[in-house]
């Protein structure tokens, strides 16, 4: 163990500001300017200007969270507002390698908040012990590499030194993929692929591109777009995560219905391993050259090497977009519409079914338009009563809609989709509805640094599941979920919803939100993660599968095993083994 | 915060001791507390008529709507499943699929309930006047109804009563009618929808029909779970059947039948719900309405076919006074906390769930466990009367003090006073009223029974048939069987009590047998009684050491005997309990050594169930008549039966594979081993037995 104080002067060697890191917050999500809050008359407000919601007031959701979590707006239980720097302990370093690290030029940090910043996902419990000021084992170091070969210079080092090495893409982790191991002694450093963020090329006559793997999607998209392009890879983390890290969970995106999942769009990648770099030697669109390497690179999850360059499919921009929504008399219709606009495999560029829970939470999220304002449920009684007669609104449930495409072929798209869903009893509700439904993706994970403001907890998890067992899965998980926080002693009801995000051919996507009030509760975190893992538990018991796109990471590592079963265990393991045998990239993932 | 150990525990606690009424156990005092509601008379100030036409609205479960009863049978038929058998079936019977369909759709309508509220108010109508003539009470537990009633709402319900007379189902429905709680649909015997106009009206008020040997019949198999199984998954309304399968001539519970529970089970196992909630529900009788003809079907007099007509000619049944009844709906329990640990629902992961397939070996030992589970909460849910605790004694007393000089009345009252005591002491649920002078108790028992027994100058007597009007004198066999008819009708009524007191008495007779103190002597005799016997008194499969402790518990709480670790010694108050134990399980033990005595006879080499039956009364006709044998229960059918089961369970009977007539081979070797270990000329070996539940 060395001691840090004779490096106290070169605390940065010329660490880079990253720019994501200035603007974020650091123990919530998203950007430091754009939150949830009461404002001093007590209505919601959205801060801000990046987003089309921010700056405006939404009436309905007070009284939606006074009435859904049982909060109350004089109970508060707000986060330590700085990080406490004594709180962090002093990095474990290894002076070789340091020493080493500074002769390559690749620019480093030991301050705590650089450490601090990259030492977690966004889980529930690494959330809740940020905002109480809790720091556990962060890294000791942090890296920018610059490009492929510093990074192949850093692995080098590190397998020269023994220190363990933990890539970091965009950090919207949900596995506690990025949380280091308790039992870790070396020294550990967090390899940022933030600077290695460039467009490499792009090939018009492939329709390819390829690229640095910390590139973040948002960035992608819009650097891309300048040159009339997209990948159509959105994943609703898009606007923080990173090229690499998708590639290293096998992330899956809103619009997969015409571009696939992350496995259909990679077409090379360069990852740097301790044993070298591993990549293949062409651009075949499909190779039969034994069991796909690619396959072990996605979905490593950090634990093999580091993803440094990627060669992916683009496609030119869609002419045109279309939102829409159509609703149901219930969730059970809407199941079935969906399961049939599988089966005729006309899914649009997305759809989602939410349930009745997440329709009424949507309705709470409606930003004031006039000033009038009647109130949340009365609001709603009016909606579906002018529009929708004889729905239940305590049963009804929406899909939203995304077409994409040529003008033409979108709308016939579009009036074969509201063909099938007449069938099922659903009804078009707009343009407006579906849009927004989509704008909240990337909203309601602010919401959840609002419901900690008011001991409110939750997150969410997500399954793919056979199409026959989707019903069944969506009520039982529910049902266990309000039965779990019952008999914990969770006094108010939990918020338990879920819908159905993707479809395919075999089955379907389905994410789950649960959220509860924790006021009164001696170990709220112990409690949510025991609740959290029944739902793993029932999901797993009614044919869902782990993961179908956050990953395993160390949260549902626990269930690897009868998953893949043993042998299939074996032979990650062996992979690991020769790739490596020092572990090396000793983030505990997976295995 | 509940911790699962505690919750185990709790679940633990409630297999032994019926939660709601057992306050304290060491202290081994119950106290009955609670509430009983007389149906019958709320009935006095509503009017029957009132109570006919009174608005009937339960919340069904989900709130969901109401799925129409015309609904099921489509539902049934073109569900997966039914595809999947068909098919099956055609293939294998080169028969076309519009055919098996068909003949689906035709047991389908024999099988369905066709519940029309109209009837089912014309059922309580007719049900309040002949209750109220025959019965002076109804007696049900409110705080049971309200569980039910809340559990309605919560998740599909699944009624398991005890069946003991014709009555149970009818009262049943009649209780959930009159409070607001969804009319159950119910299982019932195929026999019962022969019955011209009974058998319409049953069906009416939402029964269906099962045949009894289904045996091999897949279509009828595959028909009928479907239906059962969605009427769980839709919450229809909750269904209803005897776990024992058939009604107990005996009074004793029988062993549950696996079939039905597994077609309610299923639904949970496999997800389709998000779970299944049970409710034992005990139904007690003072005196029951069949009594005379559960003597004579146990004697092999053939018991008249349900009809119409023969309905009709048992209006003499209502002219008589049967006390009253006691409905205890037990403490609705939830299959998903039962079953936790002991199912792994991801097993249906791998194939579509809707693929006919044979239960794993998991799931058939949890629906077994779960079976017998229910059955020894309903034992629990009984209630004792006092006539069932004078019944047993009668029974012990000399075969000729009460045929000839009759029992010294104060000296029956006298020893059931101090059985009560025990029975509280063991944590019985006692049917005894408080206010009344405990001497007018036991007088109106007898008088109740007046059928049986005789009071006269302060002595009980049996009461003997009545004399035959025919001149020529009898055979002597005909008097055995005629003195058996009583005989057999006090050991019924001993049998409701039974349960209260069996383990311990195992333990008695285990002590007495092997004369050991060392408890693993004594435990390895308690199994071997437990497991040679286990169609007699039903236990859970796989919890010996639990039933053999619960004995130990017992017995020290009456003061019968002192334990240590190693130890079991009897106290000087066992000196008095230890006996009657023997006593009350001696009928049993001498009535099996009878049938061992039989089988090892030379010449009985190969038996078939239909001809041992007759030889063993024979038998024992003649060891009774010669005096060789005291007890009359060696006549009973059912007990004969059991025997034949248990000896095939424990393989000493074997099915000759070429015989049609279902023959067995007798292992004599084996059968005089089981005799021998019986009587403690050798110590018990474990015996072969069906392997334990997976637990």
């Amino acid at each position: 163990m060395y001691g840090c104080s004779n490096l106290m002067y070169c605390i940065s060697e010329h660490a880079p500001h990253s720019s994501l890191q200035e603007i974020m917050k650091w123990n919530g999500w998203g950007y430091s300017d754009t939150k949830f809050l009461f404002n001093k008359k007590g209505q919601a407000e959205f801060t801000g200007k990046r987003y089309k919601l921010s700056g405006m007031i939404i009436p309905a959701l007070k009284e939606w969270m006074e009435g859904t979590f049982g909060t109350n707006m004089q109970h508060k239980s707000l986060a330590t507002p700085a990080l406490t720097r004594t709180a962090v302990q002093p990095p474990t370093l290894n002076e070789a390698f340091v020493e080493e690290l500074k002769s390559t030029g690749v620019p480093f940090s030991h301050d705590a908040e650089d450490r601090v910043f990259r030492a977690h996902g966004h889980c529930l419990h690494e959330i809740f012990a940020l905002r109480e000021g809790k720091v556990g084992r962060v890294p000791d170091l942090v890296v920018w590499p610059n490009c492929h070969n510093d990074v192949v210079k850093i692995v080098e080092l590190a397998c020269k030194h023994n220190v363990c090495l933990i890539p970091y893409g965009g950090g919207t982790s949900v596995s506690s993929a990025l949380e280091c191991p308790q039992e870790e002694t070396r020294s550990i450093v967090s390899v940022d692929t933030s600077q290695m963020n460039r467009i490499l090329w792009i090939d018009e006559k492939n329709l390819t591109a390829h690229m640095e793997a910390g590139i973040v999607g948002q960035d992608l998209e819009r650097l891309l777009n300048e040159s009339g392009y997209c990948t159509g890879h959105e994943p609703d983390s898009m606007e923080f995560s990173s090229l690499g890290g998708w590639v290293a969970t096998r992330a899956s995106g809103m619009k997969k219905n015409i571009y696939g999942n992350i496995e259909d769009l990679v077409i090379h990648v360069k990852m740097v391993t301790p044993q070298g770099v591993v990549e293949k030697s062409c651009q075949g669109p499909r190779m039969s050259t034994g069991p796909d390497i690619h396959h072990f690179i996605m979905g490593s999850e950090g634990t093999l090497g580091v993803v440094t360059e990627v060669t992916m499919k683009i496609r030119p921009m869609p002419e045109y977009q279309k939102y829409g929504s159509v609703v149901f008399p219930n969730f059970e219709q809407g199941v079935a519409c969906l399961r049939e606009v599988a089966r005729q495999r006309c899914a649009p560029a997305s759809i989602r079914l939410m349930d009745n829970e997440q329709f009424k939470f949507g309705h709470a999220l409606k930003p004031q338009v006039s000033s009038m304002f009647t109130s949340f449920l009365e609001g709603l009684k009016k909606f579906y009563i002018t529009k929708f007669k004889g729905f239940d609104p305590d049963c009804l449930c929406v899909a939203t809609l995304l077409f994409e495409g040529n003008r033409e072929k979108v709308l016939q798209h579009e009036k074969q989709v509201y063909d099938i869903a007449a069938k099922f009893g659903g009804l078009a509700a707009g343009e407006d509805n579906g849009q927004r439904g989509y704008m909240l993706t990337f909203v309601i994970a602010y919401l959840r640094d609002l419901g900690m403001d008011y001991y409110v907890i939750g997150e969410s998890f997500e399954t793919s599941v056979p199409w026959d067992r989707v019903l069944d899965i969506c009520r039982n998980v529910k049902a266990r979920i309000i039965r779990e926080c019952k008999d914990k002693g969770v006094q108010f009801q939990p918020f338990s919803t879920c819908r159905v995000t993707q479809t395919y051919d075999a089955g379907a996507c389905v994410y789950f939100y649960f959220a509860f009030n924790y006021r009164g509760l001696s170990d709220p975190v112990h409690m949510f993660e025991e609740v959290e893992h029944a739902a793993r538990e029932e999901i797993l018991a009614n044919g869902g599968s782990l993961s179908h796109h956050h990953g395993v990471g160390k949260l549902r590592k626990a269930w690897m095993r009868e998953t893949v079963s043993d042998v299939g265990m074996g032979m990650l393991k062996s992979v690991k083994d020769y790739v490596d045998p020092n572990n090396i990239f000793g983030n505990g993932n997976l295995l | 915060m509940e911790t699962k150990v505690d919750e185990d525990e709790h679940l633990r606690g409630s297999l032994y001791f019926s939660p709601q009424t057992m306050t304290s156990t060491d202290s081994g005092r119950v106290k009955n507390e609670e509430e009983f509601v007389d149906v019958l008379e709320e009935l006095m100030h509503s009017g029957d008529l009132g109570h006919a036409l009174r608005t009937f609205s339960p919340s069904p479960y989900n709130g969901g709507p109401p799925c129409s009863a015309a609904d099921l049978p489509k539902a049934v038929l073109e569900s997966q499943y039914l595809r999947y058998v068909v098919q099956e079936i055609a293939t294998e019977k080169a028969l076309s699929l519009e055919e098996v369909r068909e003949e689906a759709s035709v047991i389908l309508e024999e099988m369905s309930q066709k519940l029309q509220m109209g009837f089912i108010r014309l059922m309580a109508y007719m049900l309040s006047k002949v209750l109220k003539r025959i019965l002076t009470g109804i007696h049900v537990n409110t705080e049971g109804l309200n569980a039910l009633k809340q559990a309605v709402q919560e998740s599909p319900v699944i009624l398991l009563p005890n069946h003991r007379s014709y009555l149970d189902f009818l009262v049943i429905s009649y209780v959930m009618f009159t409070y607001d709680i969804p009319v159950p649909v119910i299982a019932a015997g195929m026999a019962l929808s022969k019955m011209r106009v009974v058998g319409e009206i049953i069906s009416r008020s939402g029964a269906f029909f099962i045949r009894r040997a289904i045996g091999s019949d897949k279509l009828y198999w595959a028909v009928l779970s479907e239906y059962v199984k969605t009427i769980v998954r839709k919450g229809f309304a909750p269904v209803e059947f005897y776990v024992e399968g058939l009604r107990s001539r005996t009074l004793k519970s029988l062993m549950p039948k696996l079939g039905m529970m597994h077609m309610v089970l299923e639904p949970f196992f496999k997800g389709e719900v998000y779970d299944v909630t049970l409710v034992p529900v005990s139904l007690s009788y003072d005196r029951v309405l069949e009594e005379f003809l559960l003597a004579q079907e146990l004697l092999g007099i053939p018991k008249p076919k349900e009809s119409t007509t023969g309905l009709l000619k048992a209006r003499k049944v209502l002219q008589e006074d049967y006390g009253s009844m006691h409905v205890n709906f037990g403490r609705p329990m939830s299959v998903r906390h039962l079953c936790r640990g002991k199912i792994n629902r991801g097993q249906y992961n791998l194939v579509p769930r809707d693929l006919p397939q044979k239960p794993s070996g998991e799931v058939q030992a949890c629906v077994s466990w779960l079976a017998h589970l229910m059955v020894r909460m309903q034992e629990e849910g009984a209630l004792i009367s006092p006539w069932s605790l004078m019944a047993s004694l009668l029974l012990q007393a000399p075969a000729a003090a009460l045929t000839e000089h009759g029992l010294p009345w104060h000296q029956l009252a006298e020893r059931t006073l101090r059985l009560r005591k025990l029975a509280l002491d063991f944590g019985a649920h006692l049917n005894w009223p408080g206010k009344v002078p405990e001497q007018e108790v036991m007088s109106s028992a007898a008088a109740l029974h007046h059928s049986l027994v005789r009071l006269q100058a302060g002595r009980v007597h049996l009461v003997q048939g009545e004399e035959d009007e025919r001149e020529d004198p009898r055979r002597p066999e005909e008097d055995v069987t005629k003195a058996a008819v009583p005989m057999l009708m006090l050991a019924c009524y001993r049998n409701q009590c039974l349960h209260v007191f069996v383990r311990p008495a195992l333990l008695a007779v285990a002590i007495h047998v092997t004369k050991s103190v060392q408890r693993d002597e004594l435990f390895a005799f308690f199994c071997f009684l437990r497991d040679l016997f286990a169609n007699e008194f039903i236990s859970i499969p796989g919890e010996s050491s639990q039933d053999f402790e619960e004995a130990c518990v017992l017995l020290r709480t009456c003061g019968a005997v002192h334990t240590s670790e190693q130890e079991v010694t009897v106290s000087d108050v066992g000196l008095e309990v230890l006996p009657f134990l023997q006593d009350l399980l001696q009928p049993f033990i001498d009535s099996y050594q009878v049938m061992f005595r039989y089988l090892c006879k030379d010449g009985v080499h190969v038996v078939s169930e239909k001809q041992f039956v007759p030889a063993v009364r024979n038998l024992a006709t003649k060891l009774i008549l010669s005096g060789e044998l005291h007890t009359h229960e060696a006549l009973s059918s059912d007990m004969q039966k059991n025997v034949f089961s248990a000896l095939r369970r424990l393989e000493t009977l074997t099915q000759l594979k070429a015989s049609e007539l279902n023959e067995y081979r007798v292992n004599k070797a084996a059968v005089g081993q089981i005799s021998d270990i019986l009587c403690g000329r050798i110590p018990p070996q474990s015996l072969q037995t069906t392997p334990d539940a997976k637990l």
